[in-house]
C-alpha cells in the first residue's frame, strides 16, 4: 500500500562534522567554540555552535556542541542539530579526564568515528574531596573505555602544558585538534581563528603550538599516572654521623620497607632527636625481626610507617617548627613567584586550644591546671579567637622559634606522656594481633591511619581509632577462626574513614558485634 | 555590571539591509525586535534570556538613537504589565523572561492583557527552559498561552526563522489585537548562526507622544460589564482574524510530499532534530530535503484546524512531535481529525516519550516505530532495525557509571556565600539541625555537598513565606519549636521577598530567622544590578540598601554583616538569631560582592596598574603540606573548587593532603573557616607585593635578613632531617 519506495530517496551523501566540547564550567569552553566557529567560517565553512550557559557555568559538567558543513555551491543553507548525538560524533573534547569519561558514559565516542582529544589531568569533584581518607576516584577505567571506543585517541595533561605556557587549556586543546588532522583546515586558519579572537592573542599561541608539538610529537603520554619517585635514594647519607649510623643499622632491614624507614627515621628525628630515632628503629626492628620470608614485607612497612606517625605526632612545637623553616620561606616565594628583596607578607591562620597549650607543660603542672579547671581560666580568654600570625615579622618569627626550641622540654610534657602511653597500648595489641596471625597484626598497625588532624578533629579521629582498639582487643581475647580477625579490623577501619561523624563506624561496629562475636 | 558584555556584538546591531548578520540568537532577535519598529522593551533576567536583557542593556546609545524606552523591570510581574502601553496606543512592544517560572509571575498581568487586548503589536518572548540543562522544574508554557489565548509562536531554530517571527509577531498581534508569546528553546538562544538583515525602523509612535495625548477607552478595561465582552471579541473576532493572518502569511510551513501516506506534524522549535532523525534514517538530506512530508508548526497556539485537515487528508497516519506534556496539540489535531471525519490514525505520545528532551537519539527512535508501523517499505534494513547494541552497553563503558563522578553546579571559587553556610554547618554543630527554607538563587547550592542544608525551594524570593507555616512565639510556656531558617538572595527579595517574605513575617508575628545574602548583584542569572547594588549605572538608581527597606515594613532585629567571609562574626550572628528572647522575625543582612563580578572590575585595573608600575598587591593563600593530615574537614566546611587535594609526596601519609591551586582569589574563607571551625594550623596567605616602594623593600632585606641569620643559627644547632 506503500505508494512511497527507496527509489525515490534523497542522498545521503554529505553529513555534517559535528564537535562536542565537554568541559567544565568556568574552564574556557566558550572560547574554544568561538574560536572553531571563526575558524570554520573563514574557510568558507557554515557553522552553528549552540551551549548552556545558565548554572553550568559555576563548575558543573556542561557541553558545547557545534556542527560545521561546507558550503553548498547551490546556496542551500544546511539544517544543522542542536544536541550531540550518540554514534554521531566526529570529534569529542574533553577539557578534564573525567569530562571525558562522562562524554563516553553518554555514548558519544564511538570507535567507527570519533576522535577522542582529552586533557589527562584531574580536578577532583566535591564527592572525591570530601572523603576523610582518600576518595579520590580510580582513573584506569577511563583509560580503559578510551581505547575501546575512540577511533582514536589523543591525551595528555593539557592543563600542565597550558600552565607552561602561561595560557588557558582551550588554546591547547585547539592545537591538539589542529594536530589532529580531524578537520581538513590548515595550521594558520586555527592560528588566525585564535588572532581574530583578539583577547590574550600571544599566550594562546604559545599554548597552541605546544598543544600542537604535543600532539604530533612522539610523546605520548604514559598511560596511566604513575607513582611519585622518590628524589633521593633511601638511606643516603645525612652528614651527621650518628644518624648515619641508624641509617646504616636500617639498612640491614627487609630491604622492601627501605623507602618508608627511610622517611620514617627522618622524621622521627627531625621530630625530636637522633636518640628519639634510635628508640624508633628499636621499635621497628622488633616487628621486622617478625616479617614473613616471603612477599612484601608489610609488617615492618606499616611498622615504619605508622610508628613513625605515632611518635612524630603533631604538636604545637612541631607546626611552630615546620612554620619557621628556611626551605619553606623559599618555597612560599617560588609559589608566589617573587624575586629576591620584593616584599612578601606570610599570615599563618592559627588557633589552638587551651588543650593544646596545657599540652605543652610538664605534665604534673598541666594535669593540676587541667583537672582544677584553672588552666581554662587563666589561658581561656587569649585563646577564644585564632590569631593572624605574621611569619615575616620578627617579633612573630621569634615567638615562634622559641616554641619550636621548646622541643627540648617535650620529654617531660603531659602530651608526650599521653602520647607515648597512646602509642604503646597500641603495639601491645599489635603484638598480641601478631602472636594470632601475621595478617591480623599488620592490620592492627595500620588502624593508626585513622588519627590525624588537629584540634576537635584530632579528638574525633582519635575516638574512632580508641573505638576499633577496643573492637581489636576483643578479638585479641576471644580468637576468631583463621584470617576473620585481620579482615574484620580492615572493615572497620574502612567504615571509620568513609565519614567525618562516624556513622559508618557504628554501622560496622554494630556488625561486629551481631556478627563476630555473637 | 552583567557577567558578560556585549559592548562589541551590539554594534553589530546597526547593520543596515542586504547586510549578513552574524551572532547568537539572542543578538538576533534584538536585531529583530529594532527592525520592526519596537517602541519599548522590558524584561527580567533568567537563563535563557538572561543575554537577551545583557545585550538590550549594553545596546542602549543605540535603543536612545532609535527613540525605544528600555527598562530593567522589577519582576516578570512588572514587565508583563508595562505591556499595557500598547493597550491605548499603537506602539510596539516586546517584553521578555524566563518561562516558565517567570511566566508564572506575570500571569496576573497577562490575563488581564490578553482580555482587554492589544492596539499595538506587544511580543512576550519567552526562554523556554525545558530539557538537559534546564535550572527548573518541568512545565511547558503552552498552557498560558490557551488559557488566556494569546497565540505562541515556536520558530525553527534558525536564525533567519526566528527573525521572521519575531517581525510576523508584531503583525500578528496588531492584526489579531492579542498579545503574542514567542518561544526560544535554551540551546536556540545561544546558538550561532547568520541572516540577511534589513533597516532598524524608529516607532511609528513614541511614548513621549503618547504622554502628550492620553487616551481612554472603557472597552477596553477589565471591569464588568467589559469583561463579558471581550470574551466574546476574542473568540469570535481575535480568533478569526489571527487565523487568517497566519494562513494567508504562512507562518505554517508545509514541506509536502503529494503522494506521501505518512506525515509528520511538529512544532518548529522540534525541524532541526526531527530533520537530523529523519537523516540518520536516511529519509532527508542535510539540506532539508526529505521523502516525508511535514506540516511545521511555527504557530504553537492556536492551531489552525483547516490546515491540520487539509495535510492529514488523505494520509494514512500522521506523528505529532511536541516536547513535554501534556499533549496539548496531539489532543487538538484528535478533535479535529475526529471531527472532520478524517481517517488518519493519529500517532504521537505513543511513539515517542511522555516527557524528556526530543533528543536526535529519541526521535530517530520514535521515528522508526512509525515507519516500522505504518511504512515499512521507507526504512531499509539497516535502519529499520539497530541489532547493533548502543556503545554504552559495552562493559568498558558501562564500568564508567562507578568511576565518573557527579558534578552539579556550584559556587565559585572565592564566592562570599560560602562562608554563610560553613558558618552555618558550624552553628549547626552547637544548636543542631533546623528547617531550612532555601529559594532561588546561587545560593542554592548550599542544598549539595559538601554543605547539604536547605529542604525546600518554592520560587524566587519565596523563602521566608515558605516557612511561614511554622511560625509561632518561641518563647510561649509548654510550647517547644526550634525556629526556623530562610535563605533568600538580594535578586530574590527585591524581586518580590520584601513583600511576600519579609512585610508578611511582620505582619503575621513571626518569630524566625531570614538570612538575606547580598551579593550587590542578581547574581544567578548573571550578575545584572539591581536596587541594592553598589555599582552606580547610569540609567538606574542603586545604592538603597536592603537593610533600610526590611527596617521599613516593620523588623526591629536587624544585624548586617559586611564581610561575609568573617566566618566567626556570621556564627555569632546567627547563633543569636536563633536563640535570642526578643520576638517578631530576625532578619541576616549578609553583605559581600559576587567574586565573579568583582575580580571582572578588578583585574583589569590590577592588570593596568601592574603596567604603570604602581604598587600590587597579589595574594593567595596556601596549605603547609607537612602540616596538612589529610583529613579534609577545611574541604568538608568549604567545598571550594581552588581547594582540593593532591598526592601527599610523603611515603608515611597515605591519604592524599589539602592544596590550593593557582584559581585562588584570596577571598580568605579557607583560613577564617580553619580558623571558625578550630580546624588547623596548614593555611597560610602570602602576600606579594609587586612595584613596591624603595623603603618597603629596604624594611622587608632588613627583615628576611635578620630572620635567615636566625634559621642559619637553629639549622646548624639541630640539623633538619626530611
Amino acid at each position: 500500500m506503500t505508494v512511497l519506495s527507496r527509489k525515490n530517496s534523497v542522498a545521503v551523501a554529505t553529513k555534517p562534522i559535528s564537535i562536542a566540547v565537554c568541559a567544565m564550567g568556568g574552564q574556557g569552553g566558550g572560547v574554544l567554540v568561538s574560536w572553531i566557529v571563526s575558524l570554520a567560517e573563514q574557510c568558507g565553512w557554515i557553522a552553528q555552535s549552540t551551549s548552556v550557559p545558565g548554572v553550568a557555568q559555576r563548575t558543573g559538567a556542561t557541553i558545547y556542541y557545534i556542527e560545521i558543513a561546507p558550503a553548498d555551491p547551490a546556496g542551500r543553507m544546511p539544517v544543522l542539530a542542536l544536541l550531540p548525538t550518540p554514534g554521531e560524533v566526529d570529534i569529542v573534547m574533553g577539557a578534564e579526564l573525567m569530562e571525558g569519561g562522562r562524554a563516553m558514559l553518554r555514548g558519544l565516542v564511538t570507535p567507527e568515528r570519533t576522535t577522542l582529544l582529552v586533557s589527562t589531568h584531574r580536578s577532583y569533584a566535591v564527592e572525591e574531596r570530601i572523603n576523610p581518607g582518600d576518595g579520590r576516584i580510580d582513573p584506569a577505567p577511563v583509560y580503559d573505555a578510551a581505547a575501546f571506543a575512540a577511533k582514536k585517541v589523543i591525551a595528555f595533561d593539557m592543563e600542565q602544558v597550558a600552565k607552561e605556557a602561561r595560557s588557558v587549556i582551550s588554546a591547547v586543546m585547539l592545537g591538539a585538534l589542529a594536530a589532529s588532522n580531524v578537520l581538513p583546515f590548515p595550521r594558520k586558519a586555527f592560528e588566525d581563528a585564535i588572532r581574530n579572537g583578539g583577547i590574550g592573542v600571544k599566550p594562546s599561541l604559545a599554548a597552541f603550538d605546544r598543544g600542537f608539538a604535543r600532539t604530533t610529537g612522539n610523546t605520548p603520554e604514559p598511560a596511566r599516572p604513575v607513582a611519585v619517585k622518590q628524589a633521593v635514594a633511601p638511606f643516603s647519607p645525612s652528614g651527621v654521623a650518628d644518624f648515619d649510623a641508624l641509617l646504616h643499622a636500617a639498612a640491614g632491614l627487609p630491604s622492601g620497607a627501605a623507602t618508608m624507614l627511610d622517611a620514617g627515621l627522618r622524621r622521627v628525628a627531625d621530630f625530636q632527636d637522633i636518640a628519639y630515632a634510635a628508640a624508633y628503629l628499636a621499635l621497628v626492628r622488633e616487628f621486622a625481626l617478625k616479617e614473613r620470608a616471603q612477599g612484601v614485607p608489610a609488617l615492618t612497612i606499616e611498622a615504619a610507617r605508622h610508628i613513625a606517625n605515632a611518635m612524630a605526632y603533631d604538636d604545637v612545637i612541631r607546626v611552630a617548627d615546620l612554620k619557621t623553616r628556611r626551605t619553606r620561606f623559599s618555597r612560599i616565594a617560588a609559589e608566589m613567584g617573587v624575586a629576591a628583596g620584593q616584599p612578601l607578607a606570610i599570615t599563618e591562620f592559627m588557633h589552638p586550644r587551651v588543650e593544646e597549650v596545657l599540652g605543652l607543660l610538664p605534665s604534673g603542672l598541666a594535669l593540676v591546671l587541667e583537672k582544677t579547671g584553672l588552666g581554662r581560666l587563666l589561658m581561656g580568654r587569649f585563646l577564644r579567637r585564632g590569631w593572624r600570625v605574621r611569619t615575616d615579622r620578627l617579633r612573630w618569627f621569634v615567638l615562634l622559634s622559641i616554641t619550636a626550641e621548646l622541643y627540648r622540654l617535650r620529654p617531660v610534657s603531659l602530651r608526650h606522656k599521653r602520647e607515648m602511653r597512646h602509642r604503646d597500648e597500641w603495639l601491645d595489641l599489635t603484638r598480641a594481633a601478631l602472636e594470632q596471625d601475621y595478617d591480623f597484626g599488620v592490620e592492627v598497625l595500620r588502624c593508626r591511619r585513622l588519627v590525624k588532624g588537629y584540634s576537635d578533629t584530632h579528638v574525633r579521629g582519635l575516638s574512632k581509632f580508641d573505638r576499633v582498639m577496643t573492637a581489636v582487643g576483643v578479638m585479641v581475647d576471644r580468637p576468631l577462626p583463621q584470617g576473620k580477625a585481620a579482615v574484620w579490623t580492615r572493615l572497620l577501619r574502612e567504615a571509620a574513614l568513609k565519614d567525618p561523624e562516624g556513622t559508618a563506624l557504628e554501622a560496622a561496629l554494630a556488625r561486629f558485634q551481631r556478627g563476630a562475636m555473637a | 555590571m552583567a557577567e558578560r558584555s556585549f559592548a562589541l556584538e551590539v554594534q553589530d546591531l546597526r547593520i543596515g539591509a542586504g547586510e549578513t548578520f552574524r551572532g547568537e540568537g539572542i543578538l538576533a532577535i534584538t536585531k529583530a525586535l529594532l527592525q520592526s519598529g519596537v517602541g519599548y522593551v522590558a524584561g527580567y533576567q533568567g537563563a535563557p534570556i538572561s543575554h537577551l536583557m545583557d545585550v538590550l542593556s549594553d545596546a542602549q546609545d543605540l535603543l536612545a538613537e532609535l527613540d525605544v524606552h528600555f527598562e530593567s523591570s522589577a519582576s516578570e510581574a512588572t514587565a508583563a504589565a508595562t505591556l499595557a502601553a500598547s493597550v491605548m496606543y499603537p506602539i510596539r512592544g516586546a517584553v521578555t523572561w524566563k518561562s516558565t517560572a517567570g511566566t508564572n509571575v506575570a500571569s496576573d498581568a497577562l490575563s488581564n492583557l490578553s482580555s482587554g487586548g492589544v492596539k499595538g503589536g506587544a511580543l512576550i518572548i519567552i526562554g523556554e527552559d525545558y530539557g538537559e540543562g534546564s535550572s527548573i522544574m518541568q512545565e511547558r508554557s503552552y498552557a498560558f498561552a490557551m488559557k488566556s489565548q494569546m497565540w505562541l509562536l515556536d520558530p525553527r531554530p534558525s536564525l533567519p526563522c526566528i527573525v521572521d517571527m519575531v517581525e510576523k509577531g508584531f503583525e500578528l498581534s496588531e492584526a489579531s489585537s492579542t498579545p503574542v508569546m514567542l518561544q526560544v528553546r535554551i540551546r536556540s538562544c545561544h546558538l550561532h548562526g547568520t541572516f540577511v538583515a534589513r533597516d532598524n525602523r524608529r516607532p511609528t509612535m513614541t511614548l513621549d507622544e503618547a504622554t502628550r495625548s492620553p487616551q481612554r477607552d472603557l472597552s477596553r478595561i477589565v471591569l464588568p460589564p467589559a469583561a463579558y465582552v471581550q470574551e466574546a471579541e476574542k473568540l469570535e473576532q481575535r480568533w478569526p482574524a489571527a487565523v487568517q493572518y497566519i494562513r494567508e502569511h504562512r507562518l505554517n510551513e508545509f514541506f509536502d510530499q503529494p503522494d506521501a501516506d505518512v506525515g509528520l506534524i511538529l512544532l518548529g522549535g522540534l525541524y532541526n532534530n526531527t530533520l537530523r532523525a529523519l537523516m540518520r534514517l536516511g529519509l532527508a538530506d542535510l539540506y532539508g530535503k526529505t521523502d516525508i512530508p511535514l506540516y511545521v508548526m511555527n504557530v504553537a497556539y492556536p492551531v489552525i484546524d483547516d490546515e491540520v485537515v487539509e495535510f492529514c487528508r488523505g494520509k494514512k497516519s500522521v506523528l505529532v512531535i511536541e516536547e513535554g506534556q501534556p499533549d496539548y496539540i496531539e489532543q487538538a489535531i484528535g478533535r479535529i481529525l475526529h471531527r472532520a471525519r478524517i481517517d488518519c490514525t493519529l500517532h504521537g505520545k505513543d511513539m515517542l516519550p511522555m516527557g524528556g528532551e526530543y533528543t536526535v537519539g529519541v526521535l530517530t527512535d520514535g521515528l522508526r516505530n512509525l515507519f516500522v508501523a505504518d511504512a515499512p517499505d521507507l526504512l531499509d534494513g539497516m535502519a529499520r532495525a539497530t541489532n547493533q547494541p548502543p556503545i554504552t552497553c559495552a562493559p568498558q563503558i558501562a564500568a564508567l557509571k562507578d568511576s565518573v563522578p557527579a558534578r552539579p553546579a556550584g559556587f565559585c571559587t572565592g564566592c562570599p556565600e560560602r562562608p554563610i553556610f560553613a558558618a552555618m554547618k558550624l552553628v549547626e554543630k552547637e544548636l543542631g539541625p533546623h528547617h531550612i527554607a532555601s529559594d532561588i538563587g546561587c545560593h542554592l547550592f548550599s542544598i549539595l555537598p559538601p554543605f547539604n542544608l536547605g529542604a525546600t525551594t518554592m520560587g524566587y524570593g519565596l523563602a521566608p513565606a515558605s516557612a511561614s507555616a511554622f511560625s509561632g512565639d518561641s518563647r510561649r510556656k509548654g510550647r517547644e519549636r526550634k525556629r526556623t531558617i530562610a535563605v533568600m538572595g538580594d535578586g530574590g527579595f527585591w524581586h518580590n521577598g520584601l513583600t511576600s517574605g519579609i512585610g508578611n513575617a511582620v505582619f503575621n508575628k513571626n518569630d524566625d530567622v531570614t538570612i538575606i545574602v547580598d551579593n550587590y548583584y542578581s547574581a544567578a542569572t548573571g550578575g545584572q544590578d539591581i536596587p541594592s547594588s553598589r555599582s552606580t549605572p547610569a540609567s538606574r538608581s542603586t545604592h538603597h540598601p536592603i537593610s533600610r527597606a526590611i527596617e521599613g515594613v516593620g523588623v526591629k532585629w536587624v544585624r548586617e554583616i559586611d564581610h561575609t567571609y568573617d566566618v566567626g562574626r556570621m556564627r555569632e550572628v546567627l547563633s543569636e538569631a536563633l536563640t535570642t528572647r526578643e520576638s517578631g522575625p530576625k532578619v541576616i543582612v549578609a553583605s559581600s560582592e559576587c567574586m565573579l563580578n568583582r575580580q571582572r572590575r578588578e583585574k583589569p585595573l590590577k592588570r593596568k596598574a601592574l603596567k604603570d608600575g604602581k604598587r600590587v598587591v597579589t595574594q593567595r593563600f596556601g596549605v603547609d603540606e607537612d602540616v596538612c593530615t589529610g583529613d579534609h574537614e577545611c574541604i568538608r566546611l568549604s567545598g571550594c573548587p581552588s581547594l582540593s587535594v593532591k598526592p601527599s609526596g610523603d611515603p608515611l601519609k597515605e591519604d592524599p593532603v589539602a592544596s590550593i591551586d593557582q584559581s585562588c582569589v584570596a577571598c580568605g574563607n579557607c583560613g577564617e573557616v580553619a580558623d571558625a571551625a578550630v580546624l588547623c594550623p596548614s593555611f597560610y596567605r602570602a602576600d606579594a607585593v609587586v612595584n613596591a616602594a624603595r623603603s618597603e623593600r629596604w624594611k622587608h632585606r632588613i627583615r628576611s635578613a635578620l630572620i635567615a641569620s636566625v634559621q642559619q643559627w637553629r639549622e646548624a644547632r639541630r640539623p633538619v632531617f626530611s
